[in-house]
């Protein structure tokens, strides 16, 4: 309730960190993920987080999403701050307010393709939309697939079927982990291309964590990662100046 | 390899507790029943049991005061062993010695006139003093033995029950009237049926004669020892000819006598052994499943880190070694820590079978080799083969698939084959069940049982394909009630159809047979509960635990104070209309008010006129009905012709045909009466129950009973079957709940990603921990729900087999204890996902969704 009448009334961004600071383990083997990150992701932007592997990019994401818990800093989504919250709080915020595409596993095995779309909607109790649910199902384009399980869809029409799960309870914001890692370049392209219409013509906005510049290239903005700090940030890339800037920082690191 | 495969049992602990686990409560659960049936078995043997140490011969008159009328029937001669036998017997070559016994059933009075323990198992005997006034079969502990026919001694156990004291007057009695003596010794004795706390009561020789009605000189028995050097074949024939009335008397030798009554114990405890072994096999059975069902899930979890090995270089053959060693290793120490536990509950049980019913024989915890080989062959071979079976399935995976893969590859066996075998042996099961329920009485049982262990075998096998629809038709209310997680739940319990199969089978064996015996159990009683409160219109029943009543006893308790009716029954076997039968007769004049027949034709009151009753079954047989003619064959008399005056429902109370008590004094005098119906004035009183005991003699065997206790006699022996059921059904919980613990650990190992990601977006820890709750009571409910409605089945084919000894007999549910059986089942589920739903709730969302 509180949050609702919050987000109502303020046009924050739709997700922010400020000096974030995550730090694994202690003495010799402490290592720091992030290095005080402060970054906002503006609402109806499709953003993409690069970096080389252990740069930090998926434990920013996580940090920001609710599903790991930061040293210090702050995180919100909307006006909500997630630092601090007990995990009841966190699970409800991440089932209210955030939708999550991952790279593999994204759907239960024992569901429908229809049921895991209304799943985080189910377990909150809510009645669904009928008719956003249905565009949005016109919009991933599995309508002739919905009673299919999802061992018997292919690994982009999981993932789409995921993309849906994720429209489904316009949250306030999407975060994408590697979401066509497992794909092939086709079915990826069919994902990104729905990400990017997610955005555009349903007004969401998402962050996306990747390592593929193609991938890159079809969002708004990049912001570049490196031993957990901010590095850099390029605007309406394409897949060569993402390419350019992931070379200069590799001879950097 | 050997050092590789101890690393292996040391490394994974959790994994070890769970195996060790698994084979020393599957172990120790058989052995415990093993253990437990052999002492009770032990226990009722010893107390049936008589010494034949030192009898080279025995002869014996087993007719030796029953009443003349028993006698009569079978014995023509009245020949006796007297102290004249004994003289000549003792007079032969190779005799070193002879003891003359007087001994039979006798029951002793505690201080309040009841009887002390089990009439069938209470004797009363002569004591044999030597020179010095001892008898060496019987030390005295405290006093003397019993030296005039006014004195006698006791067997410790008797007098610490009674609480007597040297001094105390004691009344015994056995077919006659009781009689009073002193107690003038306590003694001890290593007869096992006085071990087993059965009493014993020495009298002097002519004082057990005088309570056992036996002639001044008569004695039952002669025990003869043989001289050294005499084989007791040449003394029987020795013997043989200085032995009064022909063939009267049994002539037996020592060897003949154990030999018999080894059969004869075999014989009478063939029903609990029956039992007890069934429950023995159920438990083996249920011990392998669980050690089996194990190995099997904890495989998957290894088959990585086999192929690991693999990869780098192990041979199959060496990998299987290790496999093999390792599981010897845990089939060996879990099933010798099983035997351990086995033998904890194998005690446990009988003693607290024993505090439900103290009249039980005592006796100690009986461990046979064959247990012990039993336990440790069966622990060590089951593990070993559960083991090694998954892991051989294991090795055959290349080593890349397994390591690459992040998925286990899914076992998609065909369930078609095992449904195939299912359904036929369940359809031949049922076919023999059904088969045997037309059958009556005791040719049923064979194919009965049969049936029932083929149709549990094949349901167990139909379990995964019973799953599906059975759980897929609870998944809408659960969703309902629970949300999401109820709904998943349901989902998951049929994901692995076989897991769930066997997880369920331990509470689908154990409550078949549970079901089965309450359900028959509530219907037995039900059917006894309507015969005597609706049949029976009678305050007291007298009855005497010897059986035949003395017909003096008859006449007194008409005349005692307060009787407005009374009546003996006797019972009779006759031919009437050309069908052999058994017959009551009922004294005319008051039956009405004693009994009350169902009647379909006629009235009870046409007794009065002389006529017959007879049941419906038998007015069928014949084509009677009012009015008929049926023509009866009597001992004094043939062509007897009676008429029908009424026809009524079959009874366990009453016998397919009622006669007048005048048409059976007219041709059988001394037919014998078990019981007589009493009405009082006042209806059934403690001081009216008094007032016919005074009038019996207050004889501790005369039992003077109102329709409750006759109730509670019954519901007694079948209380106890159910009690020692009920100890089983724990037993058989206890296993079930660790099946269902390693059932669901294994499925939260598996399933972690998804439930990662089901946290991950948005079900809190609760939802995770009711889902993996729910998932578990839904496969106990399951293999519960599936065993009772067999045992229910099995119990109404059963019950329609028991109409010829009971025929009120229908089949009750008792609901409420079936539906403290369902609960039972929802508990142990509940009870076995504590654990597992913790672990789920507990797992780290991020590392859960990464794990591969």
């Amino acid at each position: 309730m509180v949050m609702d009448a919050m987000t109502t009334t303020t046009y924050a961004a739709a997700a922010r960190a400020r000096g974030l600071h995550k730090v694994y383990g202690e003495g010799e083997t402490r290592v720091l993920a992030l290095d005080d990150v402060s970054v906002e992701f503006p609402r109806g932007e499709f953003a993409a987080i690069m970096g080389p592997s252990g740069s930090g990019k998926s434990t920013l994401m996580h940090c920001m999403a609710g599903l790991d818990s930061v040293t210090s800093g702050s995180a919100t989504i909307g006006d909500v701050e997630l630092v601090g919250m007990k995990d009841k709080q966190l699970t409800r915020l991440r089932r209210d307010r955030i939708g999550f595409i991952f790279q593999a596993f994204n759907l239960m095995p024992t569901l429908t393709a229809m049921e895991n779309i209304t799943l985080p909607g189910d377990i909150a109790g809510r009645k669904p939309d009928r008719d956003w649910l249905a565009r949005v199902v016109d919009a991933v384009g599995l309508a002739d697939r919905l009673k299919h399980r999802p061992g018997q869809l292919s690994g982009g029409q999981q993932q789409r079927v995921a993309c849906a799960r994720a429209l489904a309870g316009k949250p306030e914001i999407i975060f994408a982990d590697e979401p066509t890692g497992n794909l092939d370049s086709h079915a990826g392209a069919e994902v990104l291309a729905l990400l990017g219409s997610c955005v555009r013509d349903f007004g969401q906005s998402v962050v996306m964590v990747t390592h593929d510049p193609v991938a890159a290239a079809h969002a708004d903005r990049v912001v570049f990662l490196a031993d957990g700090r901010i590095v850099d940030e390029l605007r309406t890339p394409t897949a060569d100046s993402v390419l350019d800037r992931m070379r200069r920082l590799d001879r950097v690191g | 390899m050997f050092r590789t495969a101890l690393r292996n049992v040391l490394a994974h602990r959790g994994r070890l507790l769970m195996t060790t686990l698994a084979v020393l409560l599957g172990t120790g659960f058989m052995t415990g029943t093993m253990i437990f049936s052999d002492s009770i078995h032990q226990a009722a043997n010893n107390s049936r049991s008589k010494d034949f140490t030192g009898i080279s011969v025995q002869v014996a008159d087993d007719t030796a005061g029953l009443p003349s009328s028993a006698r009569q029937n079978s014995t023509k001669s009245s020949a006796r062993l007297t102290e004249a036998t004994v003289r000549r017997i003792a007079a032969l070559p190779g005799v070193a010695g002879t003891r003359a016994e007087v001994s039979g059933t006798a029951a002793i009075a505690d201080k309040n006139g009841n009887m002390i323990g089990d009439i069938m198992r209470s004797t009363g005997a002569n004591f044999v003093p030597d020179a010095a006034g001892n008898d060496a079969r019987y030390p005295m502990l405290q006093g003397r033995g019993p030296h005039t026919a006014t004195e006698v001694a006791l067997d410790r156990g008797t007098v610490e029950k009674a609480g007597y004291r040297l001094g105390d007057t004691v009344r015994i009695a056995a077919n006659g009237p009781a009689i009073s003596v002193t107690l003038t010794g306590v003694f001890s004795s290593d007869a096992p049926a006085v071990r087993s706390g059965n009493p014993l009561a020495l009298l002097d020789t002519q004082g057990a004669r005088r309570v056992l009605s036996l002639a001044p000189d008569q004695y039952s028995s002669i025990d003869v020892t043989a001289a050294p050097g005499t084989s007791e074949t040449a003394l029987l024939h020795a013997v043989t000819p200085l032995v009064p009335g022909g063939n009267q008397f049994r002539v037996e030798t020592g060897a003949q006598l154990a030999a018999q009554q080894a059969e004869r114990l075999a014989q009478s405890g063939r029903s609990l052994a029956t039992m007890l072994t069934t429950a023995a096999g159920i438990s083996l059975f249920i011990g392998i499943f669980l050690i089996a069902n194990t190995f099997t899930m904890l495989v998957a979890q290894r088959t990585r880190q086999l192929a690991l090995l693999r990869a780098i270089g192990a041979g199959r053959s060496q990998v299987t070694r290790s496999v093999l060693i390792e599981a010897l290793l845990v089939g060996l120490s879990g099933s010798a820590a099983g035997l351990l536990l086995g033998i904890g509950i194998g005690a446990a049980l009988a003693a607290g079978v024993k505090s439900l019913d103290a009249d039980l024989p005592r006796a100690g915890v009986v461990i046979t080799p064959t247990t012990v080989l039993i336990t440790l062959l069966v622990g060590t071979l089951v593990t070993v083969l559960s083991a090694a079976l998954p892991a051989l399935r294991a090795c055959r995976i290349p080593p890349v698939a397994a390591l690459s893969s992040g998925e286990q590859p899914a076992t998609h066996r065909s369930l078609f084959l095992r449904n195939v075998l299912g359904s036929l042996t369940t359809a031949g099961g049922l076919g023999l069940v059904v088969l045997g329920s037309t059958e009556r009485g005791a040719t049923a049982r064979l194919p009965l049982m049969a049936g029932a262990l083929l149709a549990v075998l094949g349901i167990v096998q139909l379990l995964p394909l019973l799953s599906r629809p059975v759980i897929a038709l609870a998944r809408p209310p659960l969703a309902r009630l629970c949300g999401t997680p109820g709904s998943l739940a349901a989902l998951n319990a049929i994901r692995n159809p076989r897991r769930t199969a066997s997880t369920a089978a331990a509470l689908t064996i154990g409550l078949t047979l549970v079901t089965a015996m309450t359900v028959i159990g509530a219907s037995v009683s039900d059917a006894i509960d309507r015969a005597v409160t609706q049949e029976m219109t009678a305050d007291y029943v007298v009855t005497t635990l010897t059986g035949t009543l003395d017909p003096s006893i008859a006449t007194s308790v008409a005349h005692a104070p307060g009787v407005v009716a009374s009546s003996p029954v006797t019972d009779v076997e006759w031919s009437i209309a050309g069908e052999r039968t058994e017959a009551k007769g009922l004294d005319a004049d008051s039956a009405d008010q004693l009994v009350r027949p169902n009647m379909s034709q006629g009235a009870a009151t046409a007794l009065k006129r002389g006529q017959i009753l007879v049941d419906s079954s038998f007015a069928s047989r014949h084509g009677l009905a009012v009015g008929s003619t049926v023509t009866v064959a009597a001992p004094h008399g043939t062509g007897i012709r009676l008429t029908v005056g009424g026809v009524f429902a079959p009874s366990r109370m009453l016998a397919p045909v009622l006669l007048p008590g005048g048409v059976v004094a007219a041709h059988q005098p001394y037919a014998p009466a078990q019981q007589i119906l009493v009405k009082g004035a006042n209806g059934a009183t403690p001081a009216f129950k008094q007032a016919l005991k005074d009038a019996t003699g207050r004889s501790p065997v005369v039992e003077v009973e109102n329709k409750q206790n006759l109730r509670d006699g019954f519901d007694r022996t079948i209380t106890f079957a159910l009690n020692l059921l009920y100890a089983l059904l724990v037993m058989s919980l206890l296993v079930a709940a660790l099946g269902v613990v390693n059932t669901l650990a294994m499925a939260v190992f598996e399933r972690r990603r998804e439930l990662g990601l089901l946290r991950a977006i948005g079900l809190d820890r609760g939802g995770v921990k009711r889902m993996v709750r729910l998932e578990s009571v839904l496969i106990s409910v399951f293999g519960a729900a599936i065993g009772m409605a067999f045992g229910v089945f099995l119990a109404w084919a059963a019950g329609t087999t028991m109409t010829v000894t009971l025929p009120e007999l229908r089949t009750v549910l008792p609901y409420p204890k079936l539906l403290l059986m369902l609960l039972a089942a929802v508990l142990v589920g509940l009870a076995a996902a504590q654990w597992p739903a913790r672990r789920a709730a507990r797992l780290d969302v991020l590392d859960s969704i990464t794990a591969d």
